[in-house]
């Protein structure tokens, strides 16, 4: 069964169909929007199901050829990797669609309620390829039309200033883009195999100097992408501006395509060069670690410091990616995935909070734990997921990040592990302005969480402590995929100083 | 004696003790979970689920003799540790007390919180402790107490902060975080360092392989366990949280930030025996930090006039008596864990007492405004005073064997911290005597609409028994050396037991010095009359009184410069990366506008530039053909 | 011989090439234009004799038809510009700018 391609069709055939509704039966398009986007969820779980972690590394391929000239296929195929992505991303849109019920009722919004539904479908399939593909000019492909919903989603449907955010969010990303299309076309040349399918390509560049331009080529994409310190300033504009359900996806899902990438493809494809690298991609996600949690403090806007602490998160990813031991690759890829959950929580809870009081200021809050204890309890998990408390999923990524980087650099974990203490700042700080004090007047007529509210809650706050918990299923299908990485780049495994009793012998 | 093997074990009660996390942790759950539905009978959940983890407690206790088992639950993170558990004697002990006194506490709440509309999600609350603080002891492995260390770390934020709607515990609660984050930071680097040096974090493996370690690494790890344990144990430097604490309920004070979890750094010092044993400079700074903090504590608590935070000086002062034991060695443990376990009884005691006095105050904390409250609730002063009888080391109650033995300890170690800690003792002896005098005797000085009354026996049955243990238990454990016998498999003991001397040097000075605080308290508080408003006081008051300036130094140290870097990089983001960005697209914009005006709309102009066009490239191509 | 061609060619496409820049009356920066044309036809019939092959004579007859489509058309913008703004000076249309 072609499970990848089906995963495809069935969000876009959805699209079609939600985009086709009638005129003014807005509830129809959601309704549709949902069951559509709730049955992908149901056939990717079928699918994981039967992913086996211990066989093949790409499992569900498919390989047609699309332009044979170039040796251009329509390749898709998962490993272990891939497929947590894939349903992180296929257990978030059913949640979007539900929070974001009425987010395009909005007067402001420029365009009608079934485009955002279809929009929001559209983008579930370009993710599910992005994430599938196995040909790097398909990767390109889905990796730029993916900012086309987005960018509808965030000038049509988002706040004040979303012309700016959208337009500055599409520049970057294209920017990037163009800059990996160069590097693209450059491997496809220098590889000289006529051929983009990525498991041909492992390998095929010797020559360090190429790498290291190629290299830097794709590394740049994904770094605007992820996005890295310092080309970050487009999210908090983007993710401020986006309406809650679209900045979910934009920095759960789309921005994880980035620091995929960088596992995926700078890894594999240029081990030389991202070891020569290696010091530098530290030093700025360390930089980024500290730098966005600084921020975030700063911040007096609640969307604005959620995206300030992601950028902190990335830099946790892309730290683990590039300390290149298994554990810290497996707690990158977790975290990735947890991130997802745990900021998307954040940002769909501050969604309810700004649309009961109007403003995404924190000092417009006060006391709201007294008004609505549901509400605020929901706030402080996803805020403590936040920063990582054991207990909740993050903290076993960060943790596996931070230890398996300590595994090869010890001073760069310990700069990154007082990351902690800004994580508690940042988080409390706007727990206590929000949620504590006494009630503001505007918010004593706040509502608690309605059935709606909770469905989307509910889900969100089990995986993150389920996951916090018992994160075995989901590293037992990540560290096979990241060992195989790993074996590709070349590196040595880690020892520790003192060796087990009697192995010397 | 080198402490004994660790030795995997499934069945009985031991193998049940899982039970011990999960009831509690089953008990929170369903009070969270369950919302208004659960408010009737919620209490009684909180209480029974404590109380079945106690029951679990004891007859793994019965059942322990002296071995130590590990217990297998579930994988965590493959290949770095798993969830498991560690029962030996000296998680048995913590138990023991966590979940009696914590039973106690329990169902003194069910009294103090009775007027409280939220009084389930504080039982929920206090489940969500004891299951945290469970699991922080009896895991096998760092990782699993880090689980422990950071839950107890938010079951106290949840609880500080309980009273959300007070600005003050708002703020006390996410300070009390915060700071504990800072001792996380240091604890979690210690794990790293465990993992790429050991690699392994299970405390087995760890102990097997600690001989072959460098001396320079198992300091680095020692001093990183113990800034973790300052944090949580509110020792020098990261103590200024502890105080501001008191704003939480006062059955939470006595709980959590009196009898177990400000304790968990002592335990972790001394589950980590192995690890400083073989770091003497470790060591010396744990003993010195505990030095420091007895005193520093002593000092606050003997100018506070808010009862609690008195306490709260005291327990800060008894925590640095605990951490200098455990820095002694083998020979300190067992007086170190005995004096942690009857400071749980006593200090529980006295806090219990002193809400117990504010219950019947209308919440007064300021002890000015108490006096002579002996007479109208005498159940309340009596085990009050037994309390304060037992922490001033009043001979044959249970601070006077436990402390002695840390004092008589350290002299033989070392001569000044011996003799710094029998001064410890006489400030103690003063300022727990001048918060006796201030409550209990003396003049009336009660605000009009105050009508003091005895508590409910809910609240005082729990008095009764934590004062009965402060009265014997510490002769119980330290006499004929019972608890340094039962703890030796776990930590080790020293080879010669120590035999108790009533009338040591050391032991002779403590009571006397004791015993001029006491007098010295009654001639300015007991005797004298106590001023409604406080004097001004000379500038050891006022440094006392104002936490030695912990704050004020953590403010002008950390806090400005963080929030003036905060603003430098919120302005360099907006100014500067921002700026460079919207800069470098501000002037391609600009520099097309320019170029546009080349479009004049005059087809001459349009037909210069062609012919111009045209010249260039002819040259070109001749200059070309020329080459 | 034939070189005489070619400079009576340069000359009339320079008159012509002046003629398009400095004079305003549409009809006359048209007539520079055919002229500058003719210019190039001359030159191509020129280069055709001197090479003795048709392929400049061949471009001759693509640039007179390209010529006339060019006059056809021309003068019916010319026309239709004098028609709605009285004016066939070429200075007056410069509305597509900036």
């Amino acid at each position: 069964m072609p499970w990848l391609t089906i995963l495809m069709a069935v969000p876009v055939v959805g699209a079609v169909l939600v985009a086709l509704t009638p005129k003014g039966n807005d509830k129809l398009a959601k309704q549709l929007t949902l069951a559509v986007s709730v049955v992908v969820l149901a056939l990717t779980i079928a699918m994981a199901v039967q992913f086996s972690p211990k066989g093949d590394r790409f499992q569900f391929v498919e390989t047609y050829e699309w332009i044979p000239r170039f040796g251009v296929h329509y390749g898709v195929g998962v490993d272990g990797i891939a497929l947590v992505l894939i349903a992180l991303s296929a257990v978030l849109v059913p949640i979007v669609v539900l929070a974001s019920w009425h987010d395009a009722d909005a007067p402001s919004a420029k365009r009608s309620v079934k485009t955002y539904f279809a929009l929001l479908l559209v983008l579930e399939a370009m993710m599910i390829g992005v994430f599938a593909a196995t040909d790097i000019f398909l990767f390109y492909v889905f990796f730029e039309a993916m900012l086309i919903p987005m960018y509808f989603m965030i000038g049509s449907y988002g706040g004040a200033q979303r012309s700016y955010a959208a337009v500055k969010f599409l520049l970057y990303s294209l920017f990037g883009g163009l800059l990996m299309l160069v590097a693209v076309i450059g491997l496809y040349v220098v590889a000289g195999k006529n051929t983009f399918m990525f498991p041909e390509l492992i390998g095929a560049i010797q020559d360090p100097t190429t790498q290291k331009w190629l290299f830097a080529g794709f590394f740049f994409a994904f770094a605007v992408k992820a996005p890295l310190w310092p080309f970050h300033t487009w999210l908090p504009d983007a993710a401020a501006q986006a309406p809650a359900g679209a900045a979910v996806l934009l920095v759960g899902v789309l921005d994880k395509v980035g620091t995929y990438g960088m596992l995926r493809f700078c890894l594999e494809l240029f081990p030389d060069a991202s070891k020569f690298f290696t010091p530098l991609v530290i030093v700025l996600s360390v930089v980024g670690i500290i730098y966005g949690a600084i921020v975030a403090i700063g911040q007096t806007d609640m969307k604005r410091l959620i995206a300030y602490t992601s950028i902190s998160h990335f830099g946790f990813i892309a730290l683990g990616v590039f300390a290149m031991t298994n554990d810290a690759g497996a707690g990158a890829t977790l975290y990735m995935v947890n991130h997802g959950f745990s900021t998307g929580a954040l940002f769909l809870i501050a969604g309810f909070l700004i649309a009961r009081r109007g403003s995404p200021h924190i000092e417009d809050y006060g006391g709201v734990q007294k008004v609505t204890p549901k509400l605020a309890g929901v706030f402080l998990i996803a805020g403590l997921s936040g920063l990582a408390l054991p207990g909740l999923s993050s903290f076993v990524s960060e943790f596996m990040v931070l230890i398996g980087t300590a595994e090869r650099y010890m001073v760069p974990a310990i700069i990154s592990a007082s990351g902690v203490v800004l994580a508690a700042i940042y988080i409390l700080w706007m727990y206590q302005r929000v949620a504590g004090g006494p009630t503001a007047e505007p918010v004593k007529e706040f509502k608690d969480l309605n059935g709606r509210e909770l469905w989307v809650v509910a889900p969100l706050i089990a995986l993150i402590i389920g996951l916090g918990f018992y994160p075995k299923p989901l590293l037992d299908v990540i560290n096979p995929a990241v060992d195989h990485t790993l074996v590709s780049v070349q590196v040595e495994k880690f020892t520790p100083a003192i060796a087990e009793k009697g192995a010397g012998q | 004696m080198e402490p004994a093997e660790i030795i995997p074990h499934s069945g009985g009660v031991i193998g049940a003790s899982w039970l011990m996390i999960a009831l509690p942790l089953l008990g929170a759950a369903i009070l969270l979970l369950g919302g208004r539905r659960t408010n009737a009978w919620g209490h009684y959940l909180g209480v029974l689920m404590s109380l079945g983890s106690f029951v679990v407690a004891v007859l793994a206790f019965l059942q322990l003799a002296g071995g130590r088992y590990s217990i297998r639950l579930f994988d965590f993170i493959p290949g770095i540790a798993d969830i498991s558990l560690l029962v030996d004697p000296l998680s048995i002990s913590f138990c023991l007390l966590i979940t009696g006194v914590g039973s106690l506490i329990h169902i003194y709440s069910i009294g103090y919180m009775s007027h409280d509309p939220d009084r389930r999600r504080f039982f929920a609350y206090l489940n969500l402790f004891v299951a945290a603080m469970l699991l922080l002891v009896l895991s096998s492995n760092y990782v699993g107490l880090f689980i422990g260390w950071e839950g107890v770390g938010l079951a106290s934020y949840l609880l500080i902060g309980f009273w959300q709607f007070k600005p003050t515990a708002a703020a006390a609660a996410k300070k009390a975080f915060i700071v504990n984050r800072v001792g996380d930071f240091g604890l979690l680097v210690g794990i790293f360092l465990m993992w790429t040096t050991f690699g392994s974090l299970a405390f087995g493996d760890i102990s097997g392989k600690v001989g072959e370690a460098s001396q320079g690494t198992l300091t680095a790890i020692g001093l990183l366990l113990l800034l973790g344990a300052c944090g949580k144990s509110a020792q020098l430097p990261l103590q200024s949280w502890l105080l501001d604490a008191m704003e939480g309920p006062t059955p939470v004070s006595a709980l959590i930030h009196a009898a177990t979890m400000v304790t968990a750094g002592v335990y972790l010092v001394v589950r980590s025996g192995f690890i400083f044993e073989g770091a003497p400079t470790a060591q010396l700074v744990v003993t010195i930090v505990g030095v420091a903090t007895l005193l520093a504590g002593a000092i606050i608590g003997c100018a506070k006039d808010d009862i609690k935070k008195g306490l709260a000086g005291s327990t800060m002062s008894q925590i640095g008596y605990m951490m200098l034991g455990a820095g002694l060695g083998p020979a300190g443990y067992a007086f170190a864990i005995g004096h942690l376990i009857t400071h749980g009884f006593f200090k529980a005691n006295m806090f219990l007492g002193a809400g117990s006095v504010m219950h019947g105050m209308n919440d007064e904390v300021n002890m000015r405004k108490y006096g002579g409250l002996f007479s109208v609730m005498k159940v309340t002063a009596v085990t009050f005073i037994i309390g304060y009888l037992a922490i001033i080391g009043f001979p044959l109650l249970s601070g006077y064997f436990t402390k002695d033995g840390i004092i008589e300890t350290a002299m033989h170690h070392n001569q000044i911290l011996g003799w710094l800690a029998v001064a410890g003792a006489g400030l103690t002896g003063f300022y727990m005597s001048r918060m006796v005098f201030m409550t209990f005797f003396g003049k009336r000085r009660w605000d009009s609409e105050a009508h003091p009354h005895e508590s409910p026996a809910v609240m005082t049955v729990p008095l009764i028994i934590l004062s009965i243990g402060s009265i014997f238990l510490g002769g119980y454990l330290v006499l004929s050396n019972r608890l340094m016998l039962f703890l030796a498999p776990a930590v080790g003991r020293p080879e010669e037991l120590p035999v108790f001397h009533w009338n040591s040097v050391a032991g002779l000075a403590t009571l006397a010095l004791v015993a001029v605080g006491a007098v010295l308290a009654w001639f300015k508080y007991g005797k004298a009359e106590v001023p409604e408003v406080a004097p001004r006081g000379s500038f050891v008051t006022v440094f006392a009184r104002r936490d030695l300036y912990g704050d004020a130094l953590n403010e002008a140290l950390l806090m400005r410069p963080g929030q003036w870097l905060t603003r430098i990089a919120v302005f360099f983001d907006n100014r500067g990366i921002d700026g460079l960005v919207n800069g470098l697209a501000a002037t391609i914009g600009g520099s097309s506008g320019r170029l546009r005006r080349l479009q004049t709309g005059f087809a001459r102009t349009y037909a210069l530039s062609i012919l111009f066009g045209a010249a260039v490239l002819a040259g070109a191509l001749l200059l070309v053909g020329n080459l | 011989m034939t070189t005489e061609y070619l400079v009576l060619s340069a000359l009339l496409f320079a008159i012509g090439a002046l003629g398009v820049l400095i004079r305003r009356n549409a009809i006359v920066v048209f007539m520079c234009v055919e002229l500058m044309l003719n210019a190039c036809n001359l030159a191509f019939v020129t280069f055709a004799r001197m090479h003795g092959n048709l392929d400049g004579q061949i471009i001759a007859f693509f640039v007179m038809v390209v010529a006339a489509a060019e006059v056809v058309i021309g003068l019916a913008i010319i026309v239709t510009i004098f028609r709605t703004r009285r004016s066939a000076s070429v200075d007056d249309a410069n509305l597509l700018k900036y």
